[in-house]
């Protein structure tokens, strides 16, 4: 009988990936461990082994394909005096693992490039490349080194392996090994060591490999870096970023998915970013490593994939602080950052079928909190939804709940509502892991509550 | 701040040079001046006008004061929260330092730092820093900057027994081999972590042999002679700067005081510390050494005492009588 190979998926967060290359074809012999095929995942060129032994019946999907679904056929494998067209029997089980390959949904992909982002700071007829969030910001980190050369890269696999995420690809090649530095894995030490470089005259961008890891360094980020200023008297300071993933990726488990921001958003001397379009990663984090302060810069794995448009004009930097209203609506504003800035977009579709208007509010700096931008938006619609992956206590949206309800009180027509991830650590299974995050759903019936509609 | 006025001069050796007869005065009178300052401020623990933990260096006087003599203009000084001592070494104003202790807007932090969080870019002086351990990597990574910007400097990073248990130092002695970076690790051995005591808290007890699984060289020192200390670090700083990467001195040195002033010292005999004091004394014995070799009569050395204890009521008078900071300055320094 003849067996279906199917496209492996090879990392936490792979939908799909490019059939680089095939090594072996129709008519080949193979055996269990034989290298098959290389494959392109959204983190690296992946080398595939056969698992059974047969021979190559046929090559479904021609090297070169791009976008090859995981799980997908590529190739059949049958036994000896069998052809390619003898019955085909699935190798794995593609209809369970389905709704994991789809858990992050095609749809923000699809749709961030139809958002025209607004920035009245850019030029009329500015023209837009589209580019990934990894893109754009290993475009910034190039573009400011090239400026400044006190300014280095340093983590760990940040140089030889281009970034666990590919983030800094190229950045060794193009500054050397003096300013783009492996690490070994002691977060507490090459943070700290970081922190002590930027006293003395330096300007160091830390990457964690995610910030799950930071949690070694927590003490050196606070303690070291954020209070020193202050300390001192003003004397010494450190500009410095520590930059990585944060929040949670995809099935692996609670000690690699927990969100962050509140944790860093809650300490003063810090600046805390956290952006969800290619052009804001971009922007900000050219301000984050120009700004005099330590900046922690929280991106997300799931989100560095994306594309979205980012204008082509020389040394594009934001104002790190204010928040980005990403779509005005009358009906109620919806406030999110990172990857549920994807997930306010998909709800505000959802929600216009059924007549409600949101008006969808990015914070992208988390410290300074832009309140300001929040409390106009809210007396008009009267209503707020804040919708984020971290625990709910003491939450991001706990604090705007706060400061909406000090400050605009009386245009209030329904509580400050908060879609949080659950108060769990984040279980494995791929029910349970999709039940403990904020869904489309989830931000549907909680908009639907505070504007009193069933 | 006023600017800081340079009443004794400490660190005027040429650094490398081997002391000399005006040198070993200088010691002495830097040594002293440690001393009286830190008694004095205990005294204003006691009247309330000190607050919160204050850690006396008291009996580790010739660790510091013999290094600093090494430093060149170029090199830098990383410390934790015993670190009245190491601002007065690189020259700070003992009124600064006095008013910062006190928390007075003329303090070197005006008033936002405290005994534990103390600063001078000016002398190179990087803290003062209240977590145990914390400021290694610190000083690994000014060490960092240092061959990065290729400065000549090299940064001294001072630790004590307790803190050479903590991982990051371990971190930082890889990575400082690693790439070479030039930084004397100093480690103040004065056998008690608050009050534990290095056979209770140390398998290895033997601190300068700490780097041997990383390479890096260490040198067991006489902590309480400050030729020797100034003999050692001489070397090492001399190592470091060559571009051979870190080198660990070992200062087998003693605290007369309690960890803090909040610290009853019950962990240890009161004929310890009182022999030590007798027999192993830094200043007594180089102020022995001072007459018997003709360098200084016992006059001398009294005047000097003199001296020092007008500069340190100077700083006393200046600490007491400066003002708090302005309410209107909560807000100010936490970001630019």
């Amino acid at each position: 009988m003849s067996t279906q190979i199917l496209m492996p998926a090879l990392s936490p967060t792979m939908e799909e990936g490019k059939l680089a290359k095939w090594l072996v074809k129709e008519g080949d012999a193979v055996k269990s461990g034989d290298i098959l095929a290389e494959i392109e995942t959204d983190k690296a060129t992946m080398e595939f082994e056969a698992v059974d032994e047969g021979r190559i019946g046929k090559i479904l999907v021609p090297e070169g394909t791009e976008g090859v679904k995981v799980n997908a056929p590529i190739a059949v494998l049958v036994g000896d005096g069998e052809d390619a067209s003898a019955p085909v029997k699935a190798k794995s089980a593609p209809a369970e693992a389905a709704p994991v390959a789809t858990k992050a949904a095609a749809a923000p992909v699809a749709q961030a490039a139809s958002i025209k982002l607004e920035d009245p700071s850019l030029p009329e007829g500015t023209e837009f490349v589209t580019m990934t969030v990894r893109e754009a910001l290993r475009d910034a980190m190039a573009e400011e080194m090239r400026r400044d050369d006190t300014i280095f890269l340093m983590g760990e696999e940040v140089a030889q392996y281009h970034g666990a995420y590919k983030v800094s690809q190229g950045l060794l090649e193009e500054f050397g090994d003096k300013r783009v530095i492996d690490t070994p894995i002691t977060e507490q030490g090459f943070a700290g060591l970081g922190v002590g470089a930027a006293f003395n005259g330096l300007k160091p961008i830390i990457e964690f490999m995610t910030w799950n890891f930071a949690m070694q360094a927590i003490d050196q980020i606070i303690n070291s870096a954020a209070k020193t200023r202050y300390m001192s008297g003003g004397q010494m300071h450190s500009p410095i970023v520590f930059r990585g993933p944060n929040g949670p990726a995809a099935r692996v488990g609670a000690q690699h998915s927990q969100d962050y921001s509140s944790w860093y958003a809650h300490v003063p001397g810090l600046k805390v970013i956290s952006p969800y379009f290619a052009a804001d990663a971009k922007a900000l984090l050219k301000a984050a490593i120009r700004d005099p302060n330590p900046v922690v810069f929280l991106e997300n794995e799931i989100v560095y994939g994306r594309s979205f448009p980012v204008p082509k004009i020389d040394d594009y930097v934001l104002p790190i602080g204010k928040a980005r209203v990403v779509k005005p609506g009358k009906d109620v504003t919806l406030v999110a950052h990172s990857i549920c800035v994807g997930l306010i977009l998909e709800a505000a579709e959802a929600l216009a079928k059924e007549g409600i208007d949101a008006e969808l509010i990015d914070l992208r700096t988390l410290r300074p909190l832009d309140t300001d931008t929040v409390i106009e938006s809210v007396k008009k619609p009267n209503r707020i939804v804040t919708v984020e992956q971290g625990w709910p206590i003491c939450s991001i949206g706990s604090e705007i709940a706060s400061q909406v309800v000090e400050k605009a009180f009386d245009w209030l027509d329904a509580p400050p509502t908060k879609v949080n991830g659950k108060d769990v650590p984040m279980p494995y299974a791929a029910n349970l892991e999709k039940l403990a995050l904020p869904t489309v759903d989830d931000v549907v019936a909680a908009v639907k509550a505070v504007c009193y509609r069933a | 701040m006023s600017e800081p006025t340079k009443v004794v001069v400490a660190g005027v050796n040429k650094p490398g040079a081997t002391p000399n007869s005006v040198s070993l005065k200088t010691f002495y009178s830097d040594m002293l001046l440690i001393r009286r300052f830190e008694e004095r401020a205990g005294q204003l623990y006691g009247m309330g006008l000190i607050g919160g933990f204050c850690h006396l260096y008291i009996g580790q006087e010739a660790v510091v004061v013999g290094m600093q003599a090494n430093v060149a203009p170029q090199d830098q000084v990383i410390t934790a929260y015993r670190d009245h001592g190491h601002m007065l070494a690189c020259g700070m104003d003992p009124k600064g330092v006095m008013a910062e202790l006190t928390g007075r807007s003329t303090g070197y932090s005006k008033g936002n730092g405290g005994s534990m969080h103390m600063f001078s870019s000016e002398k190179h002086f990087f803290g003062g820093h209240g977590i145990v351990g914390a400021q290694i990597p610190l000083g690994t990574g000014l060490a960092f900057a240092d061959k990065y910007r290729n400065t000549g400097g090299v940064t001294l990073t001072y630790l004590g027994d307790g803190a050479a248990n903590q991982g990051q130092v371990y971190e930082s002695f890889n990575m400082a081999e690693l790439w070479k970076l030039p930084v004397v690790y100093i480690i103040e051995n004065n056998q008690y972590a608050m009050g534990t005591s290095v056979d209770r808290s140390s398998a290895q007890p033997q601190f300068f042999k700490r780097g041997a699984s990383f390479n890096i060289p260490g040198e067991e020192v006489d902590g309480m002679d400050v030729e020797a200390v100034h003999a050692a670090g001489r070397k090492a700083i001399e190592y470091c700067r060559s571009g051979n990467g870190p080198m660990i001195l070992e200062m087998k040195t003693y605290r007369y005081r309690g960890h803090s002033m909040s610290d009853p010292a019950k962990y240890r005999t009161r004929e310890e510390v009182q022999t030590v004091r007798e027999k192993r004394d830094p200043i007594e014995h180089l102020g022995q050494k001072l007459v018997s070799r003709g360098i200084a009569t016992e006059d001398e050395l009294k005047a000097i005492d003199k001296d020092i204890r007008l500069v340190v009521n100077t700083a006393a008078e200046f600490a007491i009588e400066s003002p708090e900071p302005d309410l209107s300055e909560l807000f100010t320094d936490v970001v630019a």
